[in-house]
């Protein structure tokens, strides 16, 4: 791989992981408040960010922090609500399983909702071929972007009147729903949607993303039923 | 130093999340229903990601062409559906959103 192109690689990771940042930049900048109203210091306000980097669970922690939880309780807390996480992992790991320890590793360590949604979809559709160079864009974009916010909030020390309830989450939204749409077009796939979609909304609400968890199981039950239907017949 | 003991744990429990398959799993041949499984992960969770927030921006479910998110979310998916294009369906929906919201 030429520098030249890598770096064009690089860049493109996190163009395409722009509007993802658009969407988390609030809650960077949220997280940042709600630390210091819980009681954090600053410092440890942006070490959550700099070292946990997990947007729902560093929230929940806050939260608990300030709820006076014990330790074990917020490390519980936190692992269950990252378990997604593993299920990315092990989504990756097919494309990325001839690369050097030194690439996986760090990559592994920015893994996030936004990074694995872009970053899978160009895998699959373009090859792993200079993809972790891809991959690394997008993780910083999304680690830069989080840590910049999470920054703003500290420095601001107070709630933005209704910030969270400009929209701007609808950036994941839109994206993600980009994202998934070709791949509707394919029956089994169609069925994983419908019915993560129908369990997500049914079990919305579940505390700790459980209903995430719940809902991709369906999804991936359904697909795995319905594609076993189609070879059979 | 409590709180220091709670990130270093959370660091812990989060990474061995994300490293599992990815740093520790690289040896491990996966079956060929774990393959098969493994395909439908992206659809899956992304549809349990946005269908919520399309139809329930607010809590309660709103099915009504005033709901800017589910407006939104279906002008993403019509653009993209056809040929896979994702940058203009992604553009195309937020204008939409963007106006819906300005309007409202």
């Amino acid at each position: 791989m030429s520098p030249m192109h890598s770096r064009a690689l690089l860049w493109q990771g996190a163009r395409d992981t722009l509007p993802m940042m658009v969407g988390a930049a609030p809650f960077g900048l949220i997280f940042g408040t709600f630390a210091l109203a819980m009681g954090l210091t600053p410092v440890t306000a942006l070490a959550m960010s700099v070292l946990v980097f997990a947007g729902s669970s560093q929230f929940i922690a806050v939260n608990l922090v300030g709820a006076g939880a014990a330790l074990p309780v917020i490390w519980l807390t936190t692992f269950v609500v990252n378990l997604r996480h593993m299920l990315y992992s092990a989504t990756l790991l097919p494309h990325a399983r001839g690369w050097p320890l030194a690439w996986r590793a760090p990559l592994a360590f920015w893994l996030t909702d936004e990074t694995f949604a872009v970053v899978e979809h160009r895998l699959r559709t373009r090859g792993a071929a200079g993809g972790q160079w891809y991959w690394l864009g997008s993780s910083l974009a999304m680690y830069g972007n989080w840590l910049l916010w999470t920054l703003v909030g500290v420095l601001l020390g107070r709630a933005v009147p209704n910030l969270a309830h400009w929209g701007l989450d609808f950036a994941m939204v839109g994206t993600f729903a980009a994202i998934l749409a070709p791949q509707l077009k394919r029956f089994p796939y169609l069925a994983a949607a419908v019915a993560a979609g129908s369990v997500a909304l049914w079990t919305h609400g579940l505390p700790y993303k459980l209903d995430l968890m719940v809902a991709a199981a369906a999804g991936i039950a359904a697909g795995m039923v319905c594609q076993t239907g189609e070879n059979a017949r | 130093m409590t709180t220091w003991w709670m990130m270093l744990g959370m660091v812990a429990v989060t990474q061995a999340a994300r490293m599992s398959f990815l740093v520790f799993g690289d040896k491990i041949a996966f079956p060929a229903w774990l393959n098969r499984a493994l395909h439908f992960v992206p659809v899956a969770v992304l549809t349990a990601l946005i269908v919520p927030m399309a139809l329930a921006p607010q809590g309660h479910i709103d099915v009504s062409p005033r709901n800017a998110y589910l407006v939104g979310t279906l002008v993403a998916l019509a653009v993209a559906l056809p040929r896979g294009k994702t940058l203009p369906a992604i553009v195309a929906s937020f204008v939409v959103y963007g106006v819906m919201r300005g309007l409202g």
